[in-house]
Order: C-alpha cells, then sequence, then structure tokens
C-alpha cells in the first residue's frame, strides 16, 4: 500500500497495490488503521486504481476502515473502482453509505 | 459428455486463495472468456475457497478440494471440504448473515457466488463438510465482436 498526504486539506490517500482477498486484507488493514491513527486525517480516500482482483473481504476492509474514519471525525471515500469492483460494493450497500470520489 | 476435467487440492491456508483461484480461471480460459466473466469467475472461487478456509476449517488445517469441468461453453465448479460444515445453508446463504463479524467478514460470500455464477448449489452436512457446485456459461462471441476487435488490431 502507499500512502499520499496532502497537509492543506488534511487528506489521507491509501493507495492499494496488491490484490484484494481474505489473505492479504489483514496487512492492508494494518496499514491503514497505523496512517490513519498516526496522521489524524480529515478525509481518507481508499485508491483502488491499481487493484486487480477484489472479492468480499474487500467490503469489510472498506466498512471497518468507515467506522474507524468516523470514530476519528475524519471522512471516507473510494476512488478508481473497475466495473467489478463496483459491482461488489453496490450489492453490499457500501455504495450508499461511502461517497466515490475524483482523485487528480 | 465433458470436453475437459481437472482437480486440485491444496491445504487450508489463506495464501492459497490466490493459487485456487488463478488456477481455476487459466483452466476457465480454454472457453475464451471476456475480461470481465474471467473476474466473476475468480471472485466466486475466492469465495467459495475463503469459507473453506475461514469456516470450515476455522484454524485447523485440511485439504480444500477443487473439481472443475468444461461441458461445450458451460463451466462446472465444485469446491468441497471435510471441515465441520454449516447448519443452516439458507441463513448462510442470507445476504450478511455472518458467524464472524468480529472480524469484518461482510456476509456477502454466497450473495457473490450466486451473482456472479449462474448456478450454485450447497450441500453440507455438519461434522462431515461443506461441497459449493457453481457453473457458469460463457457466451460465445459473435461476428461483431470479433470484427470489432480486429478493428481494434488494426488501428493500433
Amino acid at each position: 500500500m502507499e500512502t499520499e498526504f496532502y497537509d492543506k486539506d488534511k487528506l489521507l490517500v491509501l493507495k492499494i497495490t496488491s490484490e484484494i482477498d481474505d489473505h492479504n486484507v489483514q496487512e492492508i488493514r494494518r496499514k491503514a488503521d497505523y496512517e490513519m491513527e498516526r496522521y489524524m486525517p480529515k478525509r481518507v480516500v481508499f485508491d483502488f486504481d491499481s487493484v486487480t482482483f477484489m472479492d468480499s473481504s474487500g467490503i469489510g476492509l472498506v466498512i471497518g476502515r468507515y467506522k474507524f474514519a468516523n470514530m476519528i471525525g475524519a471522512k471516507l471515500g473510494v476512488s478508481n473502482l473497475s466495473g467489478s469492483l463496483r459491482r461488489i460494493f453496490d450489492m453490499s450497500g457500501v455504495s450508499k453509505l461511502i461517497p466515490t470520489v475524483e482523485l487528480n | 459428455m465433458y470436453s475437459n476435467e481437472m482437480r486440485l487440492e491444496f491445504i487450508s491456508k489463506s495464501s492459497n486463495e490466490a493459487f485456487a483461484r488463478i488456477s481455476v480461471a487459466a483452466f476457465a480460459s480454454q472457453l475464451d472468456p471476456t475480461i470481465e466473466e474471467l473476474a466473476d469467475i475468480k471472485t466466486a472461487v475466492s469465495e467459495a475457497v475463503t469459507n473453506s478456509i475461514i469456516h470450515g476449517y476455522d484454524k485447523k488445517q485440511g485439504v480444500v478440494k477443487i473439481s472443475a469441468w468444461l461441458k461445450e461453453n458451460e463451466i462446472i465448479i465444485e469446491i468441497s471440504d471435510k471441515g465441520k460444515g454449516i447448519e443452516n445453508v439458507e441463513m448462510a446463504k442470507e445476504p450478511l448473515y455472518t458467524t464472524k463479524p468480529n472480524l469484518e467478514r461482510s456476509g456477502m460470500g454466497f450473495t457473490i457466488m450466486e451473482s456472479f455464477m449462474d448456478k450454485m448449489e450447497v450441500k453440507s452436512v455438519v461434522g462431515l463438510g461443506t461441497k459449493v457446485t457453481m457453473s457458469k456459461v460463457i457466451k460465445p462471441k459473435t461476428d461483431k465482436d470479433e470484427e470489432e476487435f480486429k478493428m481494434l488490431m488494426t488501428n493500433t
């Protein structure tokens, strides 16, 4: 996972660079929580541009980080969803909870 | 009846999830699926294999078996374990139902298998294990698709 910090807006971008399944989601979750806790952002965006595979473990990941973001007073968004990722998020109701945002 | 057949066995380690879905996808590619159809198959296999590892065997070690068949333009995939089984299959299939919410599990596995594949069937006996059978028809590519593809290839 790659991280980008934009101090002006206190924006944290978490760019996921691996496949998302039950095996590697734990590492992504651990790093995301660590970065969020450390930086205390106002906005957090998960960038899925480099994600070539995701199963339902991605739903738990995003909902869990959504709760964590709420707890520290940050807003969470997702970005660059491919067709099949979009379908999984739509199907599970994640899309209703978490907005899709544009990254420059 | 079947034009091809394969079998795969591996121990219930989560690092084998990627191996399982990539192997089945490689086998399915003989039917010339689109990238989207292949992604559907990979996702469904990943869900079933994860269920066997997380729920079937919990933290114990066991063997997950995959068999797959090609029949005309259809792929049939069977994923089985000899784990603890599912007490109430109908309930397990309900969207958002999970026995492990504390591990951030979404309870969407069966829903995803059902909607990404054409057919899905679960057979489970408590104490003996679970078998998920699913199939998907790979739509034959039309002449139009091929023409478009050729156009694309010549233009680039």
